[in-house]
């Protein structure tokens, strides 16, 4: 009886004291660590250009997720040049940051660089278009599945079966790039399946508004009925939107891009009739934790391979919510 | 080869145009259309209306390699104005009058600092892109705001049936006819172009009219501009980089207005639009491959500037004073 008041009374004290230490905090012993694997490290950014939704979504994305933690964003824009976009990674080779981040403006251009630049010891992410050299991270859109599901949408919708005409038109960025080439490979898989939906034009619009306004108005006066068109930038398919209201014509349109505001208010004022979207604050979330676990683990670059594809959302203005698409933080 | 020696460049182009014309006509349905000679008038338009704005340049013996970055950045930053709450009518104003002023550094950088055109307007139009882009707008292409739904009917009107485009570069073509006929600056315009020395010594105000072309240019830029705007609901400035420019001289020296200057009018710059526009229209309906166009395109130019090689051999004057 005695031992167990002791007990009792020793346990009480026990306790209070731990309350009282409970009171002050017990340090996370993981998180110093973890601050301190990130404090002084830098991020080079190489997107084919700044200026549009997507590049300035995901710079925006990056430098929200990494910046808080010290460790730095360096942007280096080479405007639409593939030459000066080699040169920005050579430089950074021998600048020697922790990580650089690459949107590849074809398959080509950048592989031997990118390879070399996980030989002298950086990480190397790339994002939506690949190159044909796979670096540690690819976070992106599955083209060849996206294109293979834009042709099963073009079959559903405008197979004579269906009640369609059967016509349909693809108005293309430019030729070589790695979302151009896949997206074909990926409609031309259905298409091939589906002999009574006829492709009666595929041109490449350079990715300028006014070329797509241009073709898509000469196709829907070469075939009234035509039943969709697909295209693969929201940006550049405002033009072909402006076609179709031209023409008076029920086409279908059927574009893609990142999600930004501006393709939902497109669909809600009938701009578009749907769009795929690859939501890009999460593109931005996708690299950010890639980039936080391979700085957080040190592995030498190049020692593992992961691809990250982001989830496509087929937007229409039923399906649509507010909070479908996003919008550019304000510049500070 | 001497019944055909009194034909000018502009005659051959256009018997070129009619010739395309003709095949396309046999042998693709549906080109020879209204419907479609309207749309293929259409899409070449407002490369017309710029390619009457590079021709008053280049008749005045200049070149303005900046109309194209300029058009781009003053209507991508009215659209700017526009979308931050200022009033439409302002913002126009404002556009408008920043062209200018850019038009008149222009024409003062070739007219007074003499500063030969092709480098003032190349090196203007680089500086201008760059300005926008770090002061003027963030976004390479800047969308047409609500507030400015009203201008949408000059780029996707209609009026009798008839793209309100078409109307406009008419209305362009016509007002460069008669600047060039009848207005006394308009003539001068021609004799400075023709031989700067001898329009000076006349007692024109040599300088003064190479400003003025320069400043003309601008205002027709800026007026394409917000046709296009209107025409696809944005304004994509990456066409000041691109090579839209040069679509737009190779509209000029088609049609037949020498890079020497003093010769030609508004005639050729619409001969040399349609061409064009013919050309662009069937390889579109044919389906073929823009990179494939562009050889085309190409091939076209180089056999319309080679027939008038042989049918009219340079002259004296031209051959001591070069082409451009």
């Amino acid at each position: 009886m005695r031992l167990l008041k002791t007990g009792i009374i020793a346990a009480t004290f026990a306790l209070s004291a731990g309350s009282v230490l409970a009171q002050e905090g017990i340090d996370d012993p993981t998180r110093a660590p973890y601050y301190d694997s990130f404090a002084g490290k830098r991020v080079a950014y190489v997107p084919v250009a700044m200026g549009f939704d997507l590049t300035e979504g995901w710079a925006a994305g990056l430098r929200e997720a990494l910046e808080p933690l010290g460790m730095k964003i360096d942007v280096r824009d080479p405007n639409w040049s593939t030459d000066a976009g080699a040169q920005a990674i050579t430089s950074l080779i021998s600048e020697k940051p922790d990580v650089i981040v690459v949107h590849n403006p074809d398959v080509q251009s950048y592989a031997r660089l990118l390879k070399r630049a996980e030989e002298a010891g950086i990480y190397v992410v790339q994002v939506n278009m690949r190159s044909s050299y796979s670096t540690d991270v690819f976070v992106g859109a599955d083209y060849v599945g996206m294109g293979e599901r834009i042709g099963q949408r073009m079959v559903d919708k405008c197979s004579p079966a269906n009640g369609g005409s059967g016509k349909v038109a693809i108005t293309q960025g430019v030729l070589t790039a790695a979302a151009s080439i896949y997206q074909m490979q990926g409609i031309k898989n259905v298409l091939s399946k589906h002999p009574d939906v006829q492709l009666v034009s595929n041109q490449a619009a350079d990715w300028d508004s006014t070329k797509a306004k241009n073709i898509a108005a000469t196709v829907i006066q070469q075939h009234p009925d035509l039943c969709m068109i697909t295209g693969f930038w929201d940006v550049m398919d405002v033009g072909t939107a402006a076609a179709i209201k031209e023409s008076g014509k029920d086409v279908y349109l059927l574009t893609q891009g990142g999600g930004n505001r501006m393709a939902c208010d497109g669909l809600s004022n009938g701009t578009y009739s749907e769009v795929v979207v690859y939501f890009v604050p999460g593109q931005a979330r996708d690299m950010a934790t890639m980039i936080k676990h391979l700085v957080q683990n040190g592995q030498a670059p190049g020692t593992t391979r992961t691809t990250l594809f982001t989830p496509l959302d087929f937007l229409t203005k039923d399906n649509m919510t507010a909070a479908s698409c996003w919008d550019l933080p304000a510049k500070g | 080869m001497r019944l055909f020696g009194r034909l000018s460049q502009e005659q051959i182009v256009f018997g070129l145009a009619l010739l395309l014309c003709l095949a396309f006509a046999v042998a693709l349905p549906g080109f020879l259309t209204t419907s479609n000679i309207l749309n293929l008038i259409r899409s070449v338009s407002i490369l017309g209306i710029l390619g009457v704005a590079m021709g008053l340049v280049v008749i005045g013996r200049g070149i303005d390699l900046s109309l194209v970055a300029l058009m781009a950045v003053s209507v991508a930053w009215t659209m700017t104005l526009i979308g931050s709450g200022m009033s439409l009518a302002q913002a126009l104003a404002i556009g408008l009058a920043f062209s200018l002023f850019i038009g008149a550094v222009n024409g003062w950088l070739v007219a007074y600092v003499e500063i030969p055109a092709i480098f003032a307007t190349l090196a203007m139009g680089t500086l201008i892109y760059g300005f926008g882009r770090y002061f003027l707008f963030e976004l390479d292409v800047a969308y047409m705001p609500e507030a400015a739904r009203p201008l949408l009917w000059l780029g996707q009107g209609t009026l009798l049936g008839v793209p309100v485009p078409i109307f406009l570069f008419a209305a362009v073509c016509l007002g460069g006819y008669l600047f060039l006929r009848y207005a006394r600056s308009g003539r001068y315009l021609r004799a400075v172009g023709d031989n700067l020395a001898a329009a000076r010594i006349t007692g024109v105000p040599a300088r003064p009219i190479i400003v003025m072309q320069y400043v003309l240019a601008s205002m027709v830029g800026y007026s394409a501009g917000i046709i296009t705007a209107a025409s696809v609901a944005s304004m994509n400035t990456r066409l000041a980089i691109s090579t839209y420019v040069y679509d737009v001289i190779l509209v000029v020296v088609l049609g037949g207005i020498g890079l020497s200057g003093g010769k030609g009018g508004i005639r050729n710059v619409i001969v040399g639009t349609l061409l064009i526009g013919v050309l662009l229209n069937g390889m579109t309906i044919m389906d073929i491959q823009y990179t494939v166009q562009n050889v085309i395109k190409g091939v076209i130019l180089l056999t319309a500037i080679v027939i008038d090689t042989i049918l009219n051999p340079r002259d004296e004057q031209t051959a001591q004073q070069g082409d451009i």
